[in-house]
């Protein structure tokens, strides 16, 4: 903290060592490119800061007061949120949690073992099933998900929880990863010297190599999801109760009755609000664990 | 003698093993359902006299009539038209947008950048549902600071979520959400050149701009062509935004995009034979579009490796 303070107060004194040789100017901050970044920054938290305002109006301040003025309405707008069809809202919460939750822990374990088979291992098809696997990625998911819900009706699954749930559990592109990954951070000769030692190709796996993976699975886990928690076709399609709807179908259905009843939108808002608040402070704490030079590919041994 | 055929068994096994649950996952939820779209698209319903009974509703061979229906239906046409008009503005700015920011946060001296660079990625942890209402709520004259703004001014209001500006609307949600991933894509190969690259330019004298341009950018194409890829399948297969938009505004039909309309035809109307057509005609449009620009890219770089 007090070094920035320091390299703040230096530039308008004008003796900061690095400045005896350049033109002062260009040697303080590089003017141009911190004020883009900021009306990025701004542009980017612009609908973050409505919301957070907007959720604090009372159903007439909404429509009548300035936008970025505060109103006076959040605690009862919470209140009215809580008290909407016996708290079906946190139940939806509930729901995404699960959903994204289990759908990543499912998700994470797969591709972590596809990954590794496929980065270790040199066997008959390995390049055919990878290649396979890729093209899942560039399948459209209305494509998959119609199939998927009439299949699903014919097994009589449709409307439950597995039926979000499993289509979601193998995802090409985390296979990509974790493939990426492995081929990386697990060297052969321990894979080799495991063998030596005379223990199973299992143990090796969940021993050995699965702890050298963390920091590329906890990346698997994330995208994922953010992947299940922001997904909206595929319950779309397969649910009707909405006791098990995820946060997102939840809102969109309050959405689409708010435009009857234009009181519900202060629920739409308020509850919008809240359903960001755990993403993006799950973002904020684990940022920093993200290995995001993997999303470009680019990892190095 | 044992032990080691065992164990040479387990070797040759132990990939098949640790594939199983994968593959188990691919029939049932990938190959089985295109599988089974391919069958409905070449099939339709036959009533018998009033369709009443069991045995009265028969699935039968329909050849490629679905697919006929669905090349010359005109609102699939207008769809994919609009989706276009869409793409080309998402598609361009965007990555524009991620790539100048990405440079930005690349250059010496500059301020703020974690703080700006977490902002900017920010919307990527909100869901497209829940950033177009966001946005929705932004656009609704009774609501919207641009709308109170403009009122000050004494300039013209235009109508956001009608006609042209609709596009705008909608490209505007995209652009949002998707920039900061991109950039965080791009700015990731930024960061990955090696510091010897620049030495020359700074020899030579190179201006922050000229460096940008002969040296990063050319650097960074890889990753362009890669987030240029995935935005373009993304933008093709646009759905939650508009659906999300269309309780506040008259102007999104139920049949704005493609796959609104495959939506709409298999669960609105019940035809579920139709919709299948459409999705494997989008499905196909889809995968010769992106084996062809991965052709094209490969060809490239082999020229490039060439020379």
């Amino acid at each position: 903290m007090s070094s920035l303070a320091v390299r703040k107060a230096a530039p308008a004194a004008g003796t900061t060592p690095g400045t005896a040789q350049g033109p002062p100017l260009r040697r303080r901050i590089a003017f141009v490119p911190t004020v883009t970044l900021l009306i990025g920054a701004l542009y980017c938290l612009l609908p973050v800061a409505w919301v957070v305002i907007a959720a604090t109006k009372s159903g007439s301040e909404l429509f009548s007061t300035f936008t970025f003025l505060p109103g006076t309405g959040f605690t009862e707008n919470v209140r009215d949120l809580n008290a909407y069809r016996d708290g079906v809202y946190w139940k939806w919460m509930g729901n995404s949690a699960l959903y994204a939750g289990l759908g990543a822990l499912l998700s994470t374990a797969v591709s972590a073992f596809s990954g590794y088979a496929l980065a270790i291992y040199r066997f008959r098809g390995r390049e055919a099933v990878f290649n396979i696997l890729l093209a899942g990625v560039l399948m459209p998911p209305v494509i998959l998900a119609i199939p998927q819900y009439l299949l699903m009706a014919k097994a009589d699954l449709t409307d439950s929880y597995a039926s979000v749930l499993l289509p979601l559990v193998l995802s090409p592109y985390g296979v990509y990863l974790a493939r990426i990954y492995s081929a990386a951070a697990v060297p052969t000769d321990v894979v080799e010297a495991g063998r030596m030692d005379g223990a199973s190709e299992l143990r090796i796996f969940t021993r050995i190599a699965l702890p050298m993976m963390v920091p590329g699975l906890v990346t698997v886990f994330l995208f994922q999801f953010v992947a299940v928690w922001n997904n909206f076709l595929l319950p779309y399609i397969m649910l009707s109760d909405d006791e098990k709807f995820p946060i997102t179908l939840g809102l969109f259905t309050l959405l689409e009755q708010g435009s009857n009843t234009p009181a519900l939108y202060t629920l739409v808002i308020t509850g919008a609000l809240l359903a960001v608040i755990p993403l993006v402070a799950l973002f904020l704490v684990i940022q920093r664990f993200w290995s995001l030079d993997l999303l470009s590919g680019a990892v190095k041994s | 003698m044992i032990s080691a055929r065992r164990k040479s068994y387990g070797v040759k096994g132990a990939p098949y093993a640790f594939l199983l649950p994968a593959t188990i996952l691919f029939a049932l939820f990938f190959a089985l359902p295109i599988g089974y779209a391919v069958w409905l698209s070449l099939h339709k319903v036959q009533v018998k006299g009033l369709g009443l009974g069991s045995g009265a509703r028969k699935e039968v061979w329909a050849g490629l009539e679905n697919y006929t229906d669905s090349l010359t239906d005109s609102e699939l046409l207008a769809g994919a038209l609009r989706v276009l008009g869409y793409g080309a503005i998402v598609v361009p700015v965007m990555l524009g947008l991620a790539l100048l920011f990405a440079l930005m946060l690349d250059t010496d001296r500059v301020r703020l950048a974690p703080v700006t660079r977490l902002a900017i990625f920010l919307p990527y942890a909100i869901p497209g549902v829940v950033a177009a209402m966001l946005w929705g709520f932004l656009y609704l004259p009774d609501v919207s600071p641009f709308y109170f703004v403009l009122d000050r001014l004494g300039l013209p209001q235009p109508d956001l979520l009608d006609g042209g500006p609709l596009y705008i609307a909608l490209s505007n949600i995209a652009v949002w959400g998707g920039t900061g991933f991109n950039m965080i894509v791009i700015y990731t190969a930024l960061q990955a050149i090696p510091a010897e690259v620049y030495e020359a330019a700074k020899l030579d004298g190179a201006t922050p701009l000229q460096t940008a341009l002969r040296i990063k950018i050319p650097m960074v194409v890889p990753s362009l062509v890669l987030t240029f890829f995935f935005s373009i399948i993304a933008t093709l297969q646009v759905f939650s935004e508009p659906t999300t938009l269309k309780p506040l505004t008259n102007s999104v039909s139920t049949t704005w995009s493609p796959l609104m309309k495959v939506y709409q035809d298999a669960f609105g109307k019940g035809d579920i034979h139709s919709a299948a057509a459409t999705a494997v005609i989008i499905a196909l449009v889809t995968l010769v579009l992106s084996f062809g620009f991965l052709r094209a890219a490969n060809s490239r770089n082999k020229q490039e490796a060439a020379q």
